[in-house]
């Protein structure tokens, strides 16, 4: 579904990714997991254009994403829930939400995913009226998935859903990770949180200083010692 | 007292057509974090095109001095400064954002215009030189010569002095340095109500800028297009992950803020029909002062910040101190950033963990 292949990106003379190959299948949940700074968010960045593409090349569906600007990357069903959440603190909830519709014009069909948005989350539909800005950490994380969500994505990209949240909100939102995947969205999932990543994963990667240096599936990588020690905190 | 309300109501007229340029300049600050200082000349502009709009034979012959004339000429000087606005952003804050094809043609053309004038003084000879310019810039672009990123947003200021400049001069080439005087295109009359003698004109101007704030509220907040350009000014990269086509929505907003400059332009003529190529920098300076006074990037700021600067400017004359007329607007910014640095409706960021 989705490709990368070699492909290096960064910002300006920095180089973030230095070519790095990852796959993601259909119907799959994929974890990128590595340390701050690895060049996680570049990856997912990268991917929705926001980055350019210095080489290589960004294929999603059999189709080149390489210098498509973003707008229309998602047009094509890939979202993003962007680190920090960045969700619209001065907009209203349901102002956020119907942005995240912004392209789909169909609005039986909003109506409906934003009904699924609520059921997933009703602590949304309490908060409908409220702005962005006056939600709690957690909330705010359920609003920036739910406003992803509202795109109907084929594909979904989390960079660190469950950053700064008390353990109890992790657990909440990892679950709905698992029911987004359910319902048919395919995901790749960012994360520090190595442990929930990879218990919450079908396959994964682990990225180090912008290279992949291990890849498999996700019980297999839990296992291996190397991941173990560097990111599960064992020695 | 009577005195008092008169001046009050002058006041607030001078103000609303101060909050309608500054309006523009707060817009273009959200979406940009940009002072588009070309702004004052689309208000320039946005007088002109008013004053050949109502000078055209075509207008002499069919319209009169009445409302229908002023709302010609009124919406006629909005479609072109908005226009201009838009013809800015594209060629010249564009380049540095996005991928901008045709830009080096459309400077090029502009440079030939300026040197087929000089070698030959005829329309002939100016044609001929866009049109070598736009071949020079087409050929240029196609051997790859193109405008970089602009990550720097002092070389962007740059390019706003500069643009400002350009029109400026361009102004003065084009409809002459000398000062012209705006028809009289709406009755005037002294109204008495209340004991108060009302100038018709200024009720005019105050009507006006009323009706088009309470629009740009209406689009701002309760269309698509509004809520995304809200979200492109609260954070550019995240309004792109929702699909909006943010360089669409800069254009609108440029669009819209250079419609409300035209605009003030005419009501500003309305009352002092003394027009001339530099007659923005003034007005735009105090406008670029109130949106600052009201907290840049904040809509209902940028409205408070125009009245309170047209109403301490009036009452500064009223009162005796006309020496000061135009020093008022910039004491009052300089007292209010001390103590609220943000400006009135300015507030700092709400992040929550
Ligand atoms: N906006 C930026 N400008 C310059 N360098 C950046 C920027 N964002 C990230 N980087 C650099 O790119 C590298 C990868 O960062 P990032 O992708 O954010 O890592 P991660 O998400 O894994 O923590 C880091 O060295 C970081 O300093
Ligand atoms: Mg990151």
């Amino acid at each position: 579904m989705l490709e990368l292949r070699d492909v290096s990106s960064g910002y300006g003379a920095i180089e973030a990714l230095r070519g790095i190959n990852l796959s993601v299948g259909r119907g799959e949940v994929v974890s990128l997991i590595g340390a701050n700074g690895a060049g996680k968010s570049t990856t997912l960045r990268n991917i929705t254009g926001l980055v350019p593409t210095t080489s290589g090349d960004v294929v999603f569906e059999g189709v080149r994403l390489n210098g498509i600007p973003t707008h229309q990357i998602v047009g094509m069903g890939i979202s993003m829930v962007p680190e920090g959440r960045q969700i619209f603190a001065n907009l209203s909830v349901a102002e956020n939400l119907d942005l995240g519709a912004y392209l789909q014009k169909n609005k039986v069909e909003n109506a409906r995913q934003l009904e699924l948005v609520f059921a997933l989350f009703p602590r949304l539909e309490e908060r409908r009226k409220q702005l962005g800005g006056t939600l709690s950490g957690g909330e705010q994380q359920m609003l920036a998935i739910g406003r992803a969500l509202m795109a109907r994505p084929r594909l979904l990209l989390l960079d660190e859903p469950s950053l700064g949240l008390a353990p109890i909100l992790v657990h909440t939102i990892l679950v709905a990770i698992d029911e987004i995947n359910r319902e048919g969205a395919t995901i790749l999932l960012v994360e520090q949180n190595a442990n929930a990543a990879l218990k919450h994963s079908h396959r994964g990667y682990v990225l180090e200083t912008g290279s992949i240096v291990m890849e498999g599936p996700s019980e297999r990588l839990a296992a291996d010692p190397r991941v173990r020690e560097a990111y599960l905190g064992e020695r | 007292m009577e005195t008092f309300l008169q001046q009050l109501v002058n006041g607030i007229s001078q103000g609303s057509a101060y909050a309608l340029i500054a309006l523009g300049y707060t817009m273009v600050y959200g979406v940009l974090k940009l002072i588009n200082f070309a702004h004052s000349d689309v208000y320039m502009f946005g007088a002109f095109m008013g004053f050949y709009i109502a000078n055209s034979s075509w207008f002499q012959a069919t319209m009169g001095t009445s409302v229908l004339s002023g709302v010609v000429v009124l919406l006629g000087a909005m479609v072109l400064a908005s226009m201009l606005g838009i013809l800015i952003e594209r060629f010249a804050y564009r380049p540095g954002r996005s991928p901008s094809p045709g830009t080096l043609a459309f400077w090029f053309g502009i440079l030939g215009a300026g040197f087929g004038y000089l070698l030959g003084k005829t329309p002939g000879a100016v044609a001929a030189g866009v049109l070598a310019g736009i071949v020079v810039g087409v050929i240029l672009e196609k051997w790859g010569v193109r405008p970089r990123a602009q990550s720097s947003s002092l070389k962007i200021l740059i390019i706003a002095i500069g643009v400002s400049f350009f029109l400026e001069n361009s102004g003065q080439q084009v409809f002459g340095a000398d000062p012209k005087f705006f028809p009289q295109i709406i009755p005037t009359k002294v109204l008495n109500v209340a004991g108060l003698s009302l100038d018709s004109q200024k009720l005019t101007v105050l009507g006006v800028a009323i009706v088009l704030m309470v629009l740009l509220n209406v689009i701002v907040n309760y269309t698509k297009t509004g809520r995304a350009m809200r979200a492109v000014s609260f954070n550019l990269d995240a309004a792109r992950l929702m699909g909006i086509n943010t360089d669409r929505i800069i254009a609108f907003t440029f669009g819209l803020g250079s419609a409300l400059a035209g605009a003030g332009g005419i009501l500003v003529s309305l009352m002092y029909p003394k027009i001339d190529p530099l007659m923005g920098i003034l007005p735009g300076l105090k406008a670029f002062v109130a949106a600052v006074l009201g907290g840049i990037g904040n809509i209902t700021g940028a409205m408070f910040g125009g009245l309170i600067i047209g109403l301490a400017e009036v009452m500064a004359v009223g009162y005796g101190q006309s020496t000061y007329r135009d020093a008022i607007a910039f004491v009052i910014l300089v007292l209010i950033l001390l103590i609220k640095p943000t400006g009135i409706m300015g507030k700092g960021m709400v992040e929550k963990v």
